[in-house]
């Protein structure tokens, strides 16, 4: 059976785990019809030209691990930033694991998304924000049609995250092939802040498939800072929906740090809904083999004064291949938007590939925009410097390499994740050299 | 300390060099100049190790080792220090962790313990003083935006830095203004002792008011056609590379 039919019969054995009259059972009945109709996303549609889910649709992934999946923290640690003190919330095979995380209701909600889903204490939270801004294409919806379960945060207004959050799934491969669903809402009140680190890790060689949607709302003036770590292995593939609602004067940035995985791709929405917003989108990518890494980012301005800046970094090795297609529309009202994209390239090899696509939709007549995008080799001339200094060939490629992705990883606002990140680039690049540039 | 024998180079299936030969002993410093397009910077690059350029006869040999099969790293390790005509900008790395990458890299091949952040701090504050660099400077990207006196003289910085056995300069001159010049003089010759060598490339000779050479050679067309001593170079700034060119082709 096709995966889309297992998916869409499978329904109604979901049903039976649910609360059906609950009122968020509604919208997930609306859903399965949508991707029923809508199915997976195939090259034919634009937005899918350069990634095509084929080769993932064919496993027989199990859609509902019905085993409860025990972790030891020794085995995982070093998937956590372990030296920074943060709330966890941990799901194994998409099951929450209340042993490894650390949740809390203390002034601010970091908990279960099947929580706010059945308690009624979170009722008007999830009817005033759950599924209000994911789109109703074919994956967001078949998520949708199977949420359940996820991170719920909820931060009310004037209220600062004491400590950065960590969201992590991990798949065990106690199943031959697994689909992941998980659901995030993240609600984030006027004048608040709150810091989020996502990572998704596989931890065999078993195919993985997870497509995960993600909603987050900034109230006025909130700070949101989302970090997404990306470093799986090669049988993991990854969908992520993230769409962000951004009221006035409100300051977004997702971090995508991508840096391994089978097939990868981040569909990353923004929507400005006020004035004097900022949206920050940035990303790394390196990666080598055969992986696939497709950024897919929009983002919408719709009010006057309100900025955005995408800078998305890609390095790529062997038959590595990228995409980086980067919308911005700005409507007729929106006058004095400054919106700036960049997407810089380096191939490291004859066969690798990039695509990288701007689609830029301007309606107001007073804006600045600005899109550039380049696609380069090393510096045969830097090398030699570097080289004549006495620095290996490796090293000074690597050194080059970080160089490059320095602008971004500068912007990494948490000491010990941006650490890490240079930890796990230098690990990546084969190299032992500190880079604390 | 540096020896070329009957080198003969090309890059691109041009020959460049056609027969070099210089002999370079510890403590000796050697002028090397001549006209352009006469081969200096392609001497400067092949012993340095850029790849680029293909020996296709004749031999580099540094302490009596044969320096053909050594990367341009590992001619580093030995002590070789090229200060770069035209330094390269790298945006993201700042000189000093540059340097710092430099020197532990070459310690690490020379199988000695990374210098401690204390030590290497006193050096890199030592000899920028010494090169009146401003301490800013030292945490701005390498060679970005700096110029061109800025990044000769944090070429020689770099070498001071490094303390290498062979330095050779390759027009390090160009682009000086007089106090620069002077700087750059005062940092090359503390650097001078007993156990090292240094090579002067240069179009000029008012570099060498400054960096008195032992010897002074004319490369042309690819191999150097005379020698002399410190007298050699003023009489060269005096009537020019004419006389010589005369002299050969007669």
């Amino acid at each position: 059976m096709e995966l889309k039919d297992k998916l869409v019969s499978s329904f109604l054995a979901f049903e039976n785990t649910v609360d059906i009259d609950a009122p968020v059972h509604d919208i997930r009945s609306q859903a399965i019809k949508v991707f029923e109709e809508k199915g997976f996303p195939t090259k034919k549609e634009e937005a899918w030209k350069y990634t095509s889910l084929n080769a993932i649709l064919k496993h027989d992934y199990s859609v509902f691990s019905d085993q409860e999946n025990a972790l030891e923290f020794k085995d995982i640690k070093k998937y956590f930033i372990h030296d920074l003190d943060t709330y966890k919330i941990v799901f194994i095979d998409g099951k929450y694991s209340s042993h490894l995380s650390e949740t809390t209701h203390d002034k601010i909600d970091v908990c279960l998304m099947s929580s706010a889903l059945s308690h009624d204490k979170y009722k008007a939270v999830v009817d005033n924000y759950f599924n209000k801004i994911a789109k109703q294409d074919g994956l967001t919806s078949l998520n949708t049609a199977f949420s359940k379960e996820g991170a719920y945060i909820y931060i009310p207004k004037n209220k600062l995250a004491d400590k950065p959050i960590q969201i992590i799934h991990f798949s065990t491969g106690k199943e031959s092939a697994q689909l992941l669903q998980p659901r995030n809402l993240i609600v984030v009140g006027e004048n608040s802040h709150v810091q989020i680190i996502e990572r998704h890790q596989s931890l065999t060689d078993n195919p993985v498939l997870t497509n995960s949607v993600t909603e987050i709302f900034a109230d006025k003036r909130a700070i949101v800072d989302y970090y997404k770590i990306q470093n799986d292995n090669q049988n993991a593939s990854l969908i992520d929906n993230t769409y962000i609602d951004q009221e006035a004067q409100s300051v977004a940035s997702v971090h995508t740090f991508a840096f391994g995985g089978n097939i990868t791709r981040n569909n990353l929405n923004f929507y400005q809904k006020g004035e004097g917003i900022d949206s920050i989108l940035n990303g790394v990518t390196i990666i080598e083999g055969k992986q696939h890494v497709d950024h897919n980012t929009l983002v919408h301005h719709t009010e006057p004064n309100c900025e955005s800046h995408q800078d998305y970094k890609g390095i790529f090795d062997e038959k590595a291949t990228g995409v980086f297609n980067g919308k911005i529309i700005v409507n007729k009202e929106a006058q004095k938007t400054n919106a700036f994209q960049s997407n810089n390239n380096i191939l490291l090899s004859d066969k690798a590939t990039i695509n990288s696509k701007p689609q830029l939709e301007i309606f107001a007549d007073d804006v600045k925009c600005s899109h550039g995008c380049t696609i380069g080799q090393l510096d045969d001339n830097a090398l030699f410097y570097m080289r004549s200094r006495g620095i290996g060939e490796k090293e000074a490629k690597a050194l080059l390499m970080y160089a490059f992705a320095n602008n971004v990883l500068s912007s990494v606002k948490i000491p010990q994740l941006k650490t890490r990140i240079n930890k796990l680039i230098a690990n990546k690049l084969g190299v032992n050299i500190g880079f604390d540039l | 300390m540096l020896q070329i024998k009957d080198l003969h180079a090309s890059v691109e299936g041009k020959e460049i060099l056609k027969g070099l030969n210089l002999d370079v002993k510890a403590g000796e410093i050697h002028a090397i100049m001549g006209p352009n397009g006469s081969g200096k910077s392609t001497l400067a690059n092949i012993i340095a190790g850029k790849e680029e350029y293909e020996v296709t006869d004749g031999a580099i040999y540094l302490n009596g080792e044969d320096v053909e099969e050594l990367a341009a790293e590992e001619r580093a390790h030995k002590g070789v220090f090229l200060s770069f005509q035209y330094p390269v900008e790298i945006p993201g790395v700042t000189v000093t962790n540059f340097m710092k990458t430099a020197i532990n890299e070459t310690r690490k091949a020379q199988g000695l313990e990374e210098m401690p952040a204390k030590d290497m701090l006193k050096k890199i504050r030592e000899k920028s003083e010494l090169l009146e660099i401003d301490r800013k400077f030292l945490s701005r990207s390498l060679n970005e935006g700096f110029s061109g006196g800025e990044k000769k003289r944090n070429e020689i910085f770099q070498m001071a830095m490094m303390e290498p056995k062979l330095a050779i300069l390759d027009e390090t001159d160009s682009g000086l203004d007089i106090d620069a010049l002077r700087i750059v003089a005062n940092g090359v010759n503390k650097l001078k002792g007993k156990d090292n060598a240094i090579v002067v490339i240069t179009h000029y000779q008012r570099l060498l008011e400054h960096i008195v050479p032992d010897f002074v050679h004319v490369l042309y067309d690819g191999k150097i056609v005379k020698s002399g001593t410190k007298e050699l170079a003023f009489e060269l700034e005096e009537k020019g590379y004419d006389w010589i060119k005369e002299e050969i082709n007669a």
